[in-house]
């Protein structure tokens, strides 16, 4: 394998790496905070559909992206009601919100455009473009280091660079903020918080809110920068791969975005088979790469090592009367 | 809470629910551009309007009831088994080796034989997750959604490979007509007037039956179904009362997966005959539903396994002569999910509240 295929692989790493990150963080801010969410998915899916759909009709990329965090963040609402306010079970919650997603989008992309469940191809300013960035294309003639920076490091969408840059704010905002730490204790003890009086209730909304957001731009990123438009079920277990992540990661930003980039990688593998079977020599089944990240997730976090999640996890919080 | 009587608890409840689902539904059908009046009566015509309707509402309601009682019993021990689906899977690759390669001399025994395997290969999919929330304190939920997964690419690697018949499509070779079982069609038929001509709905139904019965005296009858309710109720008070909680677990998860492999020998023996790819279609995650909504019992499960059977049959029916496609079922099937389990306290709480004011009064 040659300088250029290997960059070429690493740049889809990126690409692919970039949904699993921004939906990891979004779960991470949400777990730490206490509320389990297994909603990621159809949340990306809602953005997904919503956010092309958008940018179809007004041909404005950034529009799309609103409705598509709006999408996500109708759906978070549902599930911080039903876990926060009414103290029902999280992960039935998040269950419902995969399916309301995956049924919802195909019923409602058949109504608006008739196209079997899809959106219109997207193309100009309905899609992201790539930034091209300074100095690339004057370094680009630079052996390796400027072939790298032209390759690998430009060249990506805007979503990409916040991907990448909402790792250390995410690290800051939880390790070096109040509101960071008073998250972190409500996942912990809510009990400790609320005895603060710092409201648990109001923390677990806005943790729940930041994940929709999050999620919505992971989903925005789907349909109108990665690909052209709307698919039916295209998420295609990203918000599960993103969970797996997010426990390989055991719930800490940086670690996450290592896993994210890790599990990228194996998807950018399963695309580039023949890659693969080049450099080891045989073929891989690709269905086998695909769930990869779930067999490394079972066999490291359970098998060899352990991945303890947020004590309160899970737990409706109910005040003392 | 005690604020209610058990009937409002088991029947009230549930039905507010569906009804606040119903109700979701029909907007979303309005939203469309669609009556909802019309498309409900489509649904109860195609699905219930002939015997054809019937047989194809039994025929998913067999697959419903076995996922339901899996998700049903782990829920009575407070695990959530999210993988019915990959277990159904498994229990399929189960039925199609047994039937496959063993020469079986009649029906009868080939179910025996495929129901074995189906339930042995769905119990050993569980065993891992199982194992990993009872000694290594893994989220049984995300293991078996992890395991859904794998179990999806675990058959398509066979189908494309070991099993795989001759020809262009993943699927293996047609079973041997002696693993064929008996069709509503085939038992149902007198002379002149033949019923569920053509419908898929077979002898499976009455497994099923059965295994509702087996579930409900396995929980409410039996030393062990009273250990899986008290593990259920308090997990550290079970283990003051020397119930071992591993052993609890592993038993539960076992039987769990058995009963979602055991759909297996409905849909993949008695109606494809062969095993395709996805052959669960996403019974196993209507499990859920259906066992939310039939409150964790036996009976109530084979109530809510007829619902969505109809549902299903009826949705088909939608597709083929109006444009509201499909996937409207997963969107009823979410809101049931949302009403009857996660929203529980919205339709609970104020409930609560009107019972105690109207003892007061």
């Amino acid at each position: 394998m040659d300088l250029a295929t290997l960059l070429q692989m690493l740049d889809a790493t990126l690409r692919l790496a970039t949904p699993l990150l921004l939906a990891c963080l979004a779960g991470l801010y949400s777990e730490r905070a206490g509320i389990f969410d297994i909603g990621l998915e159809g949340k990306m899916l809602a953005a997904a559909f919503l956010s092309a759909a958008i940018a179809s009709v007004t041909g404005n990329v950034w529009l799309g992206l609103l409705a598509g965090i709006g999408a996500s963040m109708a759906l978070s609402l549902i599930h911080g009601l039903a876990s926060i306010t009414f103290r029902g079970n999280q992960l039935i919650s998040g269950v419902a919100i995969n399916f309301l997603a995956a049924g919802l989008t195909v019923v409602v992309a058949q109504s608006w455009f008739r196209q079997g469940g899809r959106t219109p191809q997207l193309s100009g300013d309905a899609r992201f473009d790539s930034i091209t960035l300074p100095f690339a294309e004057t370094l680009r003639d630079v052996p390796v280091l400027g072939t790298i920076y032209y390759e690998l490091i430009s060249g990506h969408t805007i979503l990409v660079y916040v991907a990448l840059l909402l790792v250390p704010v995410t690290w800051w905002v939880l390790y070096r903020t109040r509101f960071g730490l008073r998250l972190r204790a409500v996942g912990e003890n809510p009990a400790a918080v609320d005895t603060a009086g710092v409201s648990v209730v109001g923390l677990r909304f806005a943790a729940v809110a930041i994940c929709g957001v999050l999620c919505g731009i992971a989903g925005a990123y789907l349909a109108t920068a990665l690909q052209a438009g709307f698919t039916k079920d295209m998420s295609a277990g990203r918000g599960y791969i993103a969970l797996a992540a997010l426990i390989f990661a055991k719930w800490r930003p940086w670690y996450a975005l290592f896993s994210c980039l890790l599990f990228g990688f194996l998807q950018a593998m399963a695309l580039r088979s023949d890659v693969v079977a080049d450099v080891i020599g045989f073929a891989l089944n690709g269905q086998l790469l695909d769930v990869l990240p779930f067999i490394l997730v079972v066999v490291l976090t359970g098998f060899v090592g352990k991945a303890t999640g947020p004590k309160a996890g899970g737990q409706a919080y109910v005040k003392e009367r | 809470m005690d604020a209610l009587p058990k009937w409002a608890d088991v029947i009230l409840i549930p039905v507010i629910s569906i009804l606040l689902a119903a109700v979701l539904s029909a907007l979303v059908i309005l939203a469309i551009g669609e009556n909802p009046w019309d498309a409900l009566k489509l649904m109860v015509d195609g699905a219930l309007g002939s015997t054809y309707g019937w047989g194809y509402t039994i025929y998913y309601a067999t697959n419903f009831i076995f996922t339901g009682l899996a998700v049903a019993i782990a829920s009575q021990a407070k695990l959530f088994n999210i993988g019915g689906e990959g277990q159904a899977l498994l229990g399929g690759l189960g039925v199609a080796v047994v039937c496959l390669y063993i020469p079986w001399p009649h029906w009868t025994l080939a179910l025996l034989g495929a129901a074995a395997a189906a339930a042995l290969f769905g119990a050993a999919w569980a065993a891992i997750p199982a194992f990993l929330q009872a000694k290594r304190g893994s989220h049984i939920v995300i293991t078996t959604i992890m395991f859904n997964f794998i179990a999806a690419a675990l058959l398509n690697y066979f189908l494309i490979g070991a099993l795989k018949a001759p020809g262009m499509e993943p699927a293996t070779a047609k079973f041997a007509e002696t693993t064929h079982l008996p069709s509503f069609q085939d038992m149902f038929n007198f002379g002149e007037t033949t019923f569920f001509r053509g419908a898929p709905a077979n002898v499976t139904f009455f497994v099923a039956l059965a295994a509702c019965v087996f579930v409900w005296a396995l929980v409410w009858r039996t030393r062990l179904g009273y250990e899986i309710r008290s593990f259920g109720e308090s997990e550290s008070a079970a283990k003051y009362a020397g119930i071992n909680p591993t052993k609890i677990i592993m038993v539960t998860m076992l039987i769990s997966g058995a009963l979602a492999g055991m759909m297996a020998i409905n849909n993949v023996q008695g109606e494809a005959e062969r095993l395709v790819l996805n052959a669960a279609e996403g019974a196993g995650f209507i499990g859920i539903a259906v066992a939310l909504m039939g409150r964790n019992h036996p009976f109530g499960v084979l109530l809510a396994a007829l619902l969505f059977g109809f549902l299903y049959q009826g949705g088909a029916e939608l597709a083929l002569w109006t444009s509201i496609p499909r996937e409207l079922i997963i969107v009823i099937q979410a809101l049931v999910i949302l009403f009857t389990g996660a929203l529980d306290n919205m339709v609970r709480m104020p409930l609560a509240r009107l019972f105690l004011a109207m003892r007061r009064a």
